[in-house]
């Protein structure tokens, strides 16, 4: 009965998601705090799935964080995304595939708001070929990259080589899924399985052999909130509300948190460290904090890409519990060096999250 | 008796059993078709009615006691689902056969309470404590109240307005009778279970029938039923499996989250799939609500746009029983009134009225 209905839920919200040629656009943040996910991306979907995906090195901001810190006026997004479109029709391509969720909830307002009002859109190609010459054709689709994941989860499926499974007990991983709220709480429709019961993180996690956490602030902001970061003011109501999460998942014990929002992951990661140092309050079964990745991350992860290939050393909670739960064999000492050799610097070690001990040698440098 | 006047009542429940029994009286055949095997309608699923909590079986007896004294030709588990007009009369059809001809047709096929699924931020279906008024009322009729986990649940919360008023859900009306049923729920359930709580979270009372008002009084002064004027924003499950649900009380200007065993959401009207199916086949006119529209909502409640076929109960609007019953009786006076009047006088009427519309424009 509630998987049906579930079920009943989540076919009420399939959207079109395209097969291939996208035109993807990157986030502004994920390449400094994630920097292994859009490189899998690109890598995942070029060569493990012969896609054809096109960057323009012209493509910038989408000055969304600017939108909603209100600095950046509105018709001004519409004609920064107008001229996004515009290198989309240049190079000849029809479906966006967006790497970040600010982003992608940007460009879906954008479009509804072209959609019931025609003549701001037509406002917009005065003022894009104004400014720049150029014109553009809207999207035949938008798609979040965790949408084109989720699309090919049976595909990363397929070649799997670290099912999500504890090898210590045999049973799956309990994972906390935590959607971006601009992916498909403003518009549902646009979203995989819509805002309520999202779909799009969940069935990668069950395809990959997981099990969802549905705890009960599943549905809580992630504690980013534009204005409650951006003002400098307002930081503590942004850690108390991902303390709310974290406090009402710690007693389900998940392995880790996946989100498919820059700002989600990065806050759910390293606001832990915070609370721990304002409130001595450590959370995760073991105590050693609760891992966050990306989608592409567990993606690289479960297809055996190597950890620090993937870029997790650069996560605020230590991921070493999860690598040994899933069998992932790893170097630590190799943890913070580059491809090239160099070594990055050791992170400062919270006395909270100890099992960065292991590779902790020098201390020197800083997170 | 080849000169008695035919006609087909399609629905079986309140207001197509009253209908037929009243027609009956006035001396026509009539032939009551009902689409399942029983008669009764909803009111088969409930426990008690508002507002003096007369059993519902009590009731319905009563209506099936009064139709067994009629000759009207009772049809169980018969879909029409064709509809043809031969001259003065109406054929319908019975899969690919003609099922009878008719002077007359009252369209009688009610409701179906709104799916609560789709309010998706309650969690129906998904989460094992959170169950509709329906529910409620077959544990009632169970006489055990119990949680998915067996117990007698300490404390209950009643969402009322679940599909109705509601511009996400696309229904903008109000299904009239939802306050008072949890009005009366909330009673029976403090009755039931004397140490449970019971919360009832509402947008606003509306009382429209007599006892109403105070029903709702004594479910505070009597029954210590609380009432809060706030939407629930989100239900969630626990670990357990009670429900967590979040609201503002919108009198004191305060959130509040709290922990129920039970949540009831009190469903809606939407018009019956048998109501949509009949009004489409027969070239009915729907209203904004998609009920069937009828000729004047205050003159001529019972006519439809279609000569020869009429309404009667929650097909038109959501109605209590009382306003069924009694629109019942009002349909059966209008296909009276339709099937004693010449083609002539019809055009009579017609034109006066008419021109009765247009003085009083011109007025």
């Amino acid at each position: 009965m509630e998987n049906n209905n579930q079920k009943f839920i989540w076919r009420e919200y399939q959207k079109e998601i395209a097969d291939d040629h996208f035109f993807y656009v990157r986030s502004c943040i994920r390449q400094a705090f994630f920097p292994g996910s859009e490189t899998f991306f690109l890598s995942f979907m070029r060569n493990q799935l012969g896609k054809d995906v096109f960057e323009d090195a012209r493509h910038t901001t989408c000055t969304g964080i600017g939108f909603h810190g209100d600095v950046v006026p509105h018709e001004t997004i519409m004609t920064v995304v107008a001229r996004h479109f515009a290198l989309m029709t240049e190079a000849g391509y029809r479906h966006v595939a967006i790497s970040c969720v600010t982003s992608f909830g940007i460009y879906s307002e954008i479009l509804e708001t072209w959609k019931h009002f025609p003549e701001i859109e037509e406002k917009i190609h005065q003022k894009l070929i104004l400014a720049t010459g150029r014109d553009f054709n809207k999207p035949d689709t938008i798609a979040h990259t965790s949408d084109i994941i989720y699309k090919f989860r049976n595909e990363v499926a397929a070649k799997m080589k670290y099912p999500l499974i504890n090898l210590n007990t045999g049973e799956p991983l309990k994972v906390v899924e935590h959607i971006g709220c601009h992916y498909s709480k403003m518009f549902p429709q646009y979203g995989v399985g819509g805002a309520e019961f999202p779909q799009v993180l969940a069935g990668m996690i069950k395809a990959w052999g997981g099990e969802v956490v549905d705890y009960p602030e599943r549905r809580h902001c992630c504690g980013f909130g534009f204005r409650q970061y951006l003002v400098q003011a307002n930081r503590g109501y942004s850690a108390a509300n991902s303390k709310k999460k974290f406090d009402s998942m710690q007693s389900y014990e998940p392995d880790f948190i996946l989100c498919n929002c820059p700002g989600c992951t990065m806050f759910m990661d390293k606001w832990q460290y915070t609370i721990a140092e304002l409130e001595d309050t450590v959370y995760g079964k073991e105590g050693l904090g609760i891992p966050v990745l990306t989608y592409e991350e567990l993606a690289g992860l479960v297809l055996g890409y190597d950890p620090w290939d993937l870029g997790l050393q650069m996560h605020q909670i230590p991921v070493e519990t999860l690598l040994d739960k899933l069998g992932i064999n790893y170097d630590p000492e190799k943890k913070f060096i580059t491809q090239k050799g160099e070594n990055i610097g050791t992170p400062l070690i919270p006395q909270h999250y100890n099992i960065g001990l292991k590779t902790a040698g020098t201390h020197s440098g800083c997170c | 008796m080849t000169n008695i006047k035919k006609i087909a009542v399609l629905g079986g429940g309140v207001a197509g059993m009253e209908t037929s029994i009243q027609l009956n009286r006035l001396g026509y055949q009539v032939d009551l078709i009902e689409i399942e095997d029983k008669l009764g309608g909803h009111v088969r699923n409930w426990y008690k009615l508002f507002p003096d909590h007369k059993p519902a079986d009590e009731f319905l007896e009563k209506l099936i006691s009064n139709l067994s004294a009629t000759d009207v030709q009772i049809k169980t588990s018969i879909q029409i689902n064709a509809f043809l007009r031969k001259e003065k009369k109406l054929c319908l059809f019975d899969q690919a056969c003609e099922f009878g001809v008719y002077d007359a047709v009252v369209v009688a096929t009610g409701f179906d309470l709104f799916e609560a699924y789709r309010k998706e931020e309650y969690g129906f279906g998904i989460y094992k404590n959170v169950i509709t008024s329906a529910g409620l009322e077959t544990m009632f009729l169970g006489k055990t109240i119990k949680t998915s986990g067996g117990n007698v649940p300490k404390r209950v919360g009643l969402v009322h307005c679940v599909g109705s008023r509601d511009e996400k859900c696309g229904n903008l009306h109000c299904s009239k009778v939802c306050c008072i049923t949890a009005v009366k729920q909330a009673i029976t359930l403090r009755q039931m279970l004397p140490n449970t709580e019971v919360f009832c979270f509402y947008m606003d009372m509306r009382m429209f029938g007599p006892s109403y008002e105070e029903l709702y009084r004594e479910a505070q002064e009597k029954w210590a039923v609380r009432f809060i004027r706030g939407r629930i924003s989100e239900a969630a499950q626990n670990a357990d499996e009670t429900i967590l649900i979040k609201t503002e009380d919108t009198l004191t200007g305060r959130q509040l989250k709290m922990n129920v065993d039970l949540l009831v959401l009190m469903v809606g009207m939407l018009p019956s799939k048998g109501t949509t199916v009949i009004g489409k086949k027969t070239g009915l006119d729907f209203g904004m609500n998609r009920f069937l529209k009828v000729k004047d909502e205050h003159y001529h409640a019972n006519e439809t746009n279609q000569e020869g076929i009429f309404v009667a109960g929650s097909a038109s609007a959501p109605m209590n029983i009382s306003d069924t019953i009694s629109h019942a009786r009002a349909a059966a006076t209008a296909v009276d009134h339709y099937l004693k009047t010449t083609d002539h006088e019809r055009f009579s009427e017609k034109n006066n009225i008419r021109n009765l519309e247009k003085a009083l424009h011109e007025k």
